[in-house]
């Protein structure tokens, strides 16, 4: 899964542990969805989307989807 | 490095455990040197010993269950079935080595120092994992 994670916090200049400490998660699971290691939960991921004020869609994108 | 309340608990049920460990391992052994105890008296005295183990076992157990962060958890969880994994195959590896008369008899509890090595190997595991992008 695709994400825009890191763009996202890059506009808000945030650094990784600002966000991880917004999220209520370690700086390391921050990392690794930034990079793709690791795909959140439903629940972890409606938290990024609402802590973002967009749609879950608009974060995160299927791997194989095109456009 | 990551280190939630779960994960300071643990550490220090862990380093309670241990030290009540080596407290009950020595008392016992000096028990059965001086004194060695009967009847049932003997089957609680050995199983003395066992005890903070399995309270450790529980410990990690718990710990699996309260760890906040997902990933974390996640990273945990692969860590344990390693660990598992490791130990299983350790243990059955050398039942039949055992049984052909080709290695010598190791106590049952060893299965757990190999769990506890396993351990350590998962966390390498994981650490390797992480530095080169593959979890």
């Amino acid at each position: 899964m695709k994400n825009r994670l890191k763009v996202l916090r890059a506009e808000r200049d945030w650094s990784q542990g600002d966000l991880a400490d917004r999220l209520e998660v370690s700086r390391q699971s921050v990392n690794a969805i930034e990079t793709g290691r690791y795909d959140p939960s439903l629940p972890l991921a409606f938290k990024i989307a609402e802590l973002f004020e967009i749609a879950i869609e608009d974060i995160f994108t299927s791997s194989s989807k095109t456009v | 490095m990551h280190k939630s309340p779960a994960l300071r608990r643990y550490n220090y049920t862990v380093l309670g455990l241990s030290l009540a460990y080596i407290g009950a391992l020595f008392g016992i052994v000096a028990l059965f040197r001086t004194r060695p105890p009967h009847g049932a008296l003997a089957y609680a005295a050995a199983i003395l010993p066992a005890l903070p183990l399995v309270g450790i076992f529980l410990a990690w157990g718990r710990y699996l269950t309260d760890e906040p962060d997902e990933y974390v958890r996640m990273l945990t969880i692969r860590q344990t079935l390693i660990a598992t994994g490791f130990m299983l195959s350790a243990t059955t590896i050398w039942g039949f080595l055992e049984s052909f008369g080709l290695a010598v008899h190791i106590p049952a509890y060893a299965a757990g120092i190999l769990w506890f090595a396993g351990l350590m190997l998962g966390g390498c595991v994981n650490i390797f994992a992480v530095r080169t992008g593959r979890s």
